[in-house]
């Protein structure tokens, strides 16, 4: 009944419509804006120029850009040790253990991360529980009482971020791993591979492309995160984030902000696409 | 067969799986649970905890709070009844029929999930700014049912092309027009999809951080920017207090559609 037609039919053209006017035409915006220069009063003035460009490369933001790269290799790398043996637990659990720890993933990416922050923010200050216990330890042993300071510390910043990354790199190992046969991990057993060889041999390659996936999933939206590190870290540390938010919120250099951001975006285009060419994973698993 | 347990195979490398595996699910919630446990056991000063629901009552009598809740709760209801319809149609038109561009198409949706939130923020910003739309709750919900829409569409398709057309060929065969096979046939069978679609439309704009600072305006604060803002500078048991509740919001709307979807596969 369906006849095969050239054109788009008339019921896609509403998204397309939106997309096109909320999505397509506000990015082209922020790349033509990139190449003009801020107003004395802030505002645009719209003449063509590379400056932007070039005080991007400024060493001041080549360090801040340095933060949040190393912020999210830390972050993805650390969900990446952590997220595989929880993958693999799932994969290998009976169906309706399997079904209630997906649920517990889950739930996490759903909730708020400032929710987060706060909790992790909560559970490592000076009168959380984990200081208290600590003090109660302390003071058991007879010892001077001295706080752990836990909280706004380059730790907290990590729970923080792990925390709140680390479902998006679960997930997509997990649905790798769950495809395989986990017999034939006995067969290889059977034949004497011992636990090491299955890790490093059978299970790391097999969820290989997962974990590149979850890489992807959680370096992205790290490199440009900021309201983490401002919570849970003190706001002693500058993201590439901060800059370009402060550009468009406080400094209004529209132009500017506008430069630092693509430029964001074409790095972590460009390291997705280099992180899937040259098979890192495959090298380090 | 379901495969064994190995916990006894694998020696070390399977204790410090199973460590692992309890840090990752430990990191995940212990935060939680303590600021559960702090919303109703409060500290006042320097006095030990006590049980009491201060925390609550208060939030519930700053009508600050009171109106950042029910902002969100109003452009998470506008931006699932934008998205979910805009989003269906689509998904109708896209998967029933082969045209030109349907790569382009796929490209251009699933540009909203790649796209890092910052970015689409400070588009959308610049974008309404030129428009000169008065940032506040409109602005925010044409922002949400732009990054929302995608999702709405990637439920909705995925059951639409694993459904059996026969059922509607059928129902053309004994006369249905094209509109009544759509009411009576397509559109029931899709329920359990739109419905998942417009709560996970709501729980994205619900739980939206980034793109809403952008968005929003002075004024207008949603109860996540409400909450960064309160993190500062009111007194623990009130946030902890909103962000127990935030969390039982989201914790269900996430059950729920774990449970729409589930009548998916049935």
């Amino acid at each position: 009944m369906e006849q095969i037609s050239r054109k788009p039919p008339l019921s896609t053209l509403p998204l397309l419509l939106w997309l096109v006017f909320f999505l397509v035409v506000p990015c082209c915006l922020v790349l033509l804006l990139s190449f003009f220069r801020r107003g004395v009063y802030g505002g645009v003035v719209y003449d063509f120029t590379f400056d932007n460009y070039l005080r991007a490369f400024d060493f001041l933001y080549l360090r801040v850009a340095f933060n949040s790269v190393v912020m999210a290799l830390v972050t993805a790398v650390s969900c990446a040790v952590i997220g595989f043996p929880m993958a693999y637990v799932m994969a290998v659990a009976s169906k309706k253990v399997r079904a209630w720890l997906l649920l517990l993933v889950v739930i996490p990416f759903w909730t708020n991360f400032v929710v987060r922050a706060h909790a992790v923010k909560s559970i490592l200050s000076d009168s959380g529980p984990i200081n208290q216990v600590w003090e109660f330890c302390m003071g058991l042993l007879g010892s001077a009482v001295t706080p752990l300071y836990l909280g706004d510390s380059l730790l907290s910043l990590w729970v923080g971020m792990v925390s709140t990354y680390l479902p998006f790199m679960v997930i997509p190992i997990y649905v790798v791993l769950e495809k395989f046969d986990f017999q034939l991990l006995e067969a290889a057993r059977d034949l004497g591979a011992k636990p090491l060889d299955v890790l490093l041999r059978i299970l790391l390659p097999l969820g290989a492309s997962g974990i590149r996936t979850g890489f992807i999933f959680v370096f992205t939206p790290a490199l440009g995160e900021f309201v983490i590190p401002d919570m849970l870290g003190g706001s002693k540390i500058l993201m590439i984030g901060n800059v370009i938010s402060d550009q468009f919120l406080k400094t209004r250099d529209w132009p500017f902000g506008s430069t630092i951001a693509l430029i964001l975006i074409v790095a972590v285009l460009f390291s997705g696409y280099l992180f899937r060419k040259s098979g890192v994973m495959n090298a380090t698993a | 067969m379901p495969p064994r347990r190995r916990v006894n195979h694998d020696g070390w490398l399977g204790t410090v799986r199973s460590v692992i595996t309890l840090l990752g699910f430990l990191l995940l919630y212990a935060p939680l649970a303590v600021v559960i446990l702090y919303s109703v056991f409060v500290k006042v000063g320097a006095a030990p905890r006590f049980w009491s629901f201060q925390g609550y009552q208060k939030v519930f009598e700053n009508p600050d709070i009171v109106a950042a809740i029910s902002r969100s709760l109003e452009i998470g209801v506008m931006t699932a009844l934008i998205a979910t319809p805009v989003g269906t149609l689509f998904s109708l038109g896209f998967v029933r029929n082969e045209f030109r561009f349907k790569g382009v198409m796929n490209a251009l949706l699933s540009l909203p999930l790649l796209l890092p939130e910052l970015l689409l923020g400070l588009a959308l910003l610049l974008w309404f700014v030129m428009l000169k739309v008065t940032l506040g709750v409109w602005s925010i919900t044409l922002a949400h049912v732009t990054f929302s829409v995608s999702y709405v569409v990637l439920t909705v398709r995925a059951r639409l092309e694993g459904l059996d057309r026969q059922l509607e060929e059928a129902a053309r065969d004994l006369g249905a027009n094209r509109l009544q096979c759509l009411l009576k046939v397509t559109l029931p069978l899709l329920m359990p999809a739109i419905v998942a679609g417009a709560l996970i439309a709501f729980t994205l704009s619900f739980d939206d951080f980034l793109v809403t600072f952008f968005t929003s305006g002075v004024g207008s604060d949603t109860l996540p920017l409400k909450l960064y803002s309160m993190v500062r500078y009111q007194p623990e048991a009130e946030v902890n207090a909103l962000s127990t509740l935030t969390l039982l919001v989201t914790a269900s709307l996430a059950l729920a559609v774990n449970l729409v979807s589930g009548l998916k596969r049935r």
